[in-house]
């Protein structure tokens, strides 16, 4: 079955892993994630201000180019871009003088009519396939494998856009149950990142890192699961950078989702992009049989 | 602790003064609609935030610096420092959007034309490697 889906301009670079493990894990649960046409980036942090509708063109043009290809459901793997397209596409529901404003703006495209609905691609997994099929399809359980689920900001906040309770998510412990791995629950798994201030505070950023993944070394987790390319640059590059600021602290690896639910389907662990991290995941998943 | 390091980037313009000509609190209200007076100091918002360690003043304390006009909240490191996490909104018990108000003191100085990041730290792996949404983010939050 196709689904339609936004990819966004991060996965077309430094987090093509992320779209290839998902390509191929949706492949082998009988769907094609077909990427839409004439997409542009998503603006990727919502504006917030009540004047500024500028910001909200980008991401609305997306969801109109959506109405364009007579598609009203896209399936979107970025976390901030899910944000992003999200926040704009409830503004426009919730005020149509804003939508008209909009929609007038932007006389070249045809008007957007609020049909589209956004869903990120782990809700995918869960509503429309379902854990419970996922866990069926499992070929090799990850048997022993300790994982850390980290949601950060933008999958649970602001509240309307959450996939899953904002305090207390279990869409990543309920995956990892499903992939047959043990779940190292960790009470900063919703605290931000660090996000962009990883650009001009990069010391900042590796506290953050460090403050998120302490807990999950000390109960002993093996790799934390995640689904942003950021949180994971943050968790992973400044996280490592962090191991010369604090004697004795170890980063953990940092896996996304996908990769860790392609492992578990008996997809080619050399195909999934395993490599490209600062701190290589490679050692844990051989010393716990996950991979050879 | 000290939010800066030689490792990190320049911000030039948090020294600045940035003059007001009316109300802080109706300059606020002109971007957003949130009841700041609605506010009951309860800290619940500080207590969340993960950079309240690092900032000049907590989220509570820039909302009564709002409500009283006390301007120098525009040269605080805590609007800047800020990463739009919405943790504290979402907790808040009086519904009261510190994230949005948060937006909207850091777009009074941006309108302002001042920025308050400049790119002058990053090793060309770095520039290579850090995701773009993070260049995107930081350029929509930080520069007009
Ligand atoms: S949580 Fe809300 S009511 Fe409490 S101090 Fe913060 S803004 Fe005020
Ligand atoms: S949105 Fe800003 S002020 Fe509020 S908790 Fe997050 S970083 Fe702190």
């Amino acid at each position: 079955m196709d689904m339609l889906y936004y990819p966004g301009c991060t996965l077309k670079t430094s987090a093509k892993n992320l779209e290839t493990s998902a390509m191929a894990i949706a492949e082998k649960l009988g769907y094609r994630l077909v990427e839409m046409e004439e997409w542009n980036c998503c603006g990727v942090v919502a504006s917030l201000t009540s004047d500024d509708l500028m910001h909200h063109l980008a991401p609305l043009r997306n969801l109109i180019h959506i109405e364009d290809q007579k598609q009203d459901k896209v399936v979107v793997l970025c976390d901030m871009c899910y944000n992003t397209l999200k926040q704009t596409d409830i503004r426009v529901k919730e005020s149509q003088s804003d939508l008209d404003t909009l929609n007038d703006f932007m006389d070249k495209e045809n008007d957007y009519n609020n049909t589209v609905n956004i869903m990120h691609f782990l809700e995918f997994l869960r509503d429309e396939v379902g854990f419970a099929t996922l866990k069926k399809k499992v070929k090799k359980p990850l048997k022993g494998l300790k994982v850390m689920p980290y949601y950060g900001c933008m999958l649970l906040r602001p509240r309307e856009v959450a996939i899953d309770d904002a305090e207390d998510p279990k869409i990543f412990s309920d995956l990892i149950k499903a992939l047959g791995a043990e779940v190292v629950n960790n009470p900063f798994n919703i605290e931000c990142c660090g996000s962009y201030r990883t650009i001009d505070q990069k010391e900042l950023t590796s506290r953050r890192a460090k403050n998120i993944s302490s807990f999950a070394l000390e109960h002993d987790a093996d790799v934390i699961m995640l689904s942003c390319p950021l949180c994971k640059y943050n968790l992973d590059v400044r996280g490592k950078e962090a191991e010369s600021m604090y004697d004795g602290y170890r980063q953990l690896p940092t896996l996304y989702f996908t990769q860790l639910i392609a492992l578990a389907l008996g997809l080619d662990a050399e195909s999934l992009g395993l490599d490209l991290n600062a701190v290589d995941p490679n050692p844990i998943l051989k010393k716990k049989g996950v991979i050879d | 602790m000290s939010t800066e390091s030689e490792n990190d980037c320049e911000h030039p313009e948090t020294s600045k003064e940035i003059k007001l000509a009316g109300k802080l609190v109706d300059e606020v209200l002109e971007l957003c609609d949130e009841n700041v007076f609605g506010c009951y100091q309860c800290g619940t918002c500080a207590s969340g935030c993960p950079f309240v360690e690092e900032m000049d003043l907590t989220p509570d304390e820039v909302i009564r610096h709002i409500i009283l006009d006390k301007k120098e909240v525009l040269n605080s490191k805590t609007i800047w420092l800020c990463s739009t996490c919405f943790i504290c909104a979402e907790r808040c018990p009086r519904d009261i959007n510190i994230t949005v108000l948060m937006e909207a003191l850091r777009q009074i100085v941006l309108r302002l034309s001042i920025d308050e990041t400049e790119i002058t730290c990053l090793s060309e792996e770095e520039k290579k490697n850090i995701p773009q949404m993070a260049f995107v983010s930081l350029f929509r939050k930080n520069i007009g």
